[in-house]
């Protein structure tokens, strides 16, 4: 049955297990033997099936594998190196010398609040993407992360606010507001909201908020000598502290993310057709949302706005294993988080002395890849 | 000729007042001459001396208008002289140069892109300054007249750039739009790396040229952007009637006598330049050249580019939103370019609102 591959090769791969008829089959369709051929082709696409998905299965475990490589690298490279022997069992056992504690307290804190918000932001870009059939979805592009950015100078300068906690609650907030707004202002009219018109929306709403960051900083020194580090999105000298303030937002956000993936895939059919299908739309875009505000809010506390990660990493996960969301959230999960830990691992040693920012690294790589599919694609809906 | 139809419009219960065509020099020189476009470009002429005679006036040490107008003569009292002709007066002939240098280039790159949109904030030219400023002052250490020609650089080499990456068989409107942002994230991001590795001190200067500020230009940056707006803005209102010709399309233009490619290189070329120098005194200030076009044509509703009326407004906007940088939370003094950041954002929202409602893209 040449029509029928297991092996899913993107969007097409998939939609050829699933919809066309075998060609051999076409010609010889007679009463009887319709349903003779109808439950080949059943039991076919059935084994066909499992097959992929165990082969996504895998991927997915390799991919797990490589995060786990990269942890380790995360972990040994930096200023004072530490062979992998060594990080290794430190993992494992804590012996009190001064390489574990560099483990303990610089390394491991850092690289995990790296997979978190790596993940974070990773499932941000897709449900994003998936939610608003839009292939250019992203929390920088859509302005969220400047939303989150404004709301954190404000407390800073407005209400002194130094804490990290407090901060969480203002990006948390700012993040919120931005989504709603910029939704709401892109899907109006009669088409709805099309790439191009919430992109535009996301950066004139982007750049009011711009200037209002610019007007603090102009008032206030303080406020500008505290940010500027944070705006670049880093990850550096985050440590225990601000994970322990996270961790439970990004979990639940994440957690929240993985389990959309089925409500999704009925909205990418349109949302005509899934709420004919008795999908329940407007729940499915309320929990959305609501995860997209945590990831989001709580990457950018934590670790400042960081553009592109939303944006390039689905697609790549796309390319992987075509667009059914309920193997497109974890990919893009993973391989976010490979990405964030890597970039953040380059980084440390990229320069003669001092660090390069996770957030400068996944721009740079992340603007081409942008300008790419914008070169590429047709401007249509996903 | 339309101009001379009394328009059947439902709306308007009077007709409206017949333009009339002032001819000379045995009718190759001709113009029209219609009321309303008159009306509101004397106003916006109006409120723009008004502003400028305010913001002679206003500021920690108050000047009553006959003072001021004693020290714009050389009279008066040696305090008025000082802050009249030594810092109030240079800044606010700064301010209207630069708005009508940004609103006019503004109106010309829209009118070849066919675009409200095509601004040079848009397609990178604002955001490529600023980068260039910021690595003058920082990497280069360099004096005023380098971090303006810094300036220049960058932002002609970014609006090349978007341009070249946009371009597949022609410029379509939305990728360039779309380019442009993604290279400016770009920029943005090498910004913030250069601004964590410097001092403070010197982040707070790069920190001021990336934003755009009047504050402290003197009678030198004034000549220096006279002389620019001066050249500039007539050739490039004498290019107008070809431009708004060619708004009807490339080939009816073509048919209609115009030289196209030449008159488009000579535009870009003129409005670059233009750009240039005004980002050269003030900085990158943002927006004006994306709004006062658009404001401008919606209030003279005129129909295609109107030139003059973009240069009235940008020097309005700007005069104004100088005015309250300076005075909206005083004695601190705002970048003049976050007050516009904020004003022409929030247009764009309110650009958008509107044309989407009506179904337009």
């Amino acid at each position: 049955m040449p029509a029928i591959s297991a092996r899913p090769r993107g969007a097409t791969g998939a939609t050829a297990v699933s919809l066309e008829r075998p060609a051999a089959a076409t010609g010889v369709l007679d009463g009887t033997e319709d349903t003779a051929v109808a439950a080949d082709l059943l039991r076919e696409r059935t084994r066909a099936r499992a097959r992929t998905h165990a082969v996504r299965a895998a991927g997915l475990a390799a991919a797990l594998g490589v995060l786990l490589l990269c942890v380790m690298l995360s972990i040994a490279v930096g200023a004072k190196p530490i062979p992998l022997a060594t990080v290794w069992d430190a993992l494992w056992s804590n012996d009190g010398s001064y390489d574990h504690s560099v483990v303990y307290e610089l390394r491991l804190p850092r690289t995990v609040l790296g997979i978190f918000v790596g993940a974070a932001l990773g499932l941000a870009g897709a449900l994003m993407q998936g939610l608003t059939r839009n292939p250019l979805a992203e929390p920088g592009i859509l302005g969220i992360n400047s939303g989150a950015s404004a709301a954190v100078v404000v407390s800073l300068f407005a209400f002194g606010v130094t804490s990290a906690s407090g901060h969480m609650w203002f990006a948390f907030a700012g993040a919120g507001i931005t989504a709603v707004l910029v939704y709401a202002l892109g899907s109006r009219g009669r088409t709805g909201a099309t790439p191009v018109r919430l992109a535009l929306a996301g950066t004139a709403v982007a750049a009011v908020l711009q200037g209002i960051i610019y007007a603090i900083f102009a008032l206030d020194d303080f406020v500008f000598d505290r940010v500027r580090f944070w705006l670049v999105g880093s990850l550096v000298g985050r440590g225990l502290e601000t994970f322990v303030q996270v961790w439970p937002f990004l979990t639940v956000g994440i957690v929240l993310a993985l389990c959309l993936g089925p409500a999704l895939n009925t909205i990418a059919l349109g949302e005509d057709l899934a709420a004919a299908l008795g999908a329940r739309i407007n729940r499915t875009r309320l929990l959305a949302a609501v995860a997209i505000v945590l990831l989001c809010g709580g990457a950018t506390a934590s670790a400042g706005p960081i553009w592109f990660v939303g944006l390039t990493v689905p697609h790549v996960a796309r390319a992987l294993v075509g667009p059914d969301h309920r193997w497109l959230l974890p990919y893009s999960a993973v391989l976010a988080a490979i990405l964030l830990t890597g970039a953040d691992t380059v980084g440390r040693i990229v320069l003669p002395n001092g660090e390069l920012e996770v957030g400068i690294i996944t721009a740079l790589v992340g603007a081409p890849v942008f300008i790419a599919l914008v070169r590429r694609r047709k401007m249509a809906a996903l | 000729m339309t101009a001379t139809l009394p328009r059947p419009d439902a709306r308007t219960p009077a007709p409206p007042a017949r333009p009339r065509v002032l001819r000379a020099a045995g009718g190759r020189v001709s113009f029209v001459l219609r009321p309303r476009v008159a009306a509101v470009y004397g106003a916006l002429l109006a409120a723009t001396v008004a502003l400028f005679a305010v913001s002679l006036m206003v500021g920690d040490y108050e000047i009553p208008l006959p003072r001021v107008l004693l020290a714009l003569i050389g009279q008066g009292e040696r305090l008025d002289l000082f802050f009249v002709q030594g810092v109030r007066l240079p800044r606010a002939w700064t301010a209207v140069l630069v708005g009508v240098g940004l609103g006019v280039a503004g109106a010309v790159f829209q009118s070849l892109s066919r675009n409200p949109l095509g601004s040079p904030d848009i397609i990178g030219f604002t955001g490529g300054a600023a980068t260039g400023a910021v690595a003058t002052i920082l990497v280069l250490g360099g004096s005023m007249l380098q971090v303006s020609l810094g300036a220049v650089a960058g932002g002609v080499f970014t609006a090349v750039l978007v341009y070249l990456l946009a371009f597949k068989k022609g410029v379509q409107g939305y990728r360039l739009i779309l380019v442009g942002i993604g290279v400016n994230a770009m920029l943005l991001s090498v910004r913030d790396y250069l601004i964590t590795r410097a001092d403070l001190t010197d982040a707070m200067t790069a920190q001021i040229w990336m934003i755009g500020s009047l504050n402290g230009r003197g009678w030198g940056e004034v000549i220096a952007v006279a002389i620019g707006v001066g050249v500039l803005v007539p050739f490039l209102l004498a290019l107008g009637p070809r431009l708004r010709l060619m708004e009807m399309g490339d080939q009816t233009a073509y048919a209609l006598g115009v030289p196209v490619q030449g008159t488009q290189a000579a535009a870009l070329l003129a409005a670059s330049a233009l750009t240039g120098v005004a980002i050269a005194v003030s900085g990158p200030i943002g927006f004006v050249a994306l709004a006062a076009p658009q404001l401008a044509r919606r209030l003279a509703r005129t129909s295609g580019t109107a030139l003059f009326g973009a240069g009235l407004m940008g020097a309005l906007l700007l005069i104004a939103a100088d005015l309250a940088a300076q005075r909206l939370v005083a004695p601190a003094q705002l970048p003049v370019g976050a007050v516009t950041a904020v004003i022409g954002g929030g247009y764009l929202v309110w650009l958008l609102y509107r044309e989407w409602r009506t179904g337009r893209a």
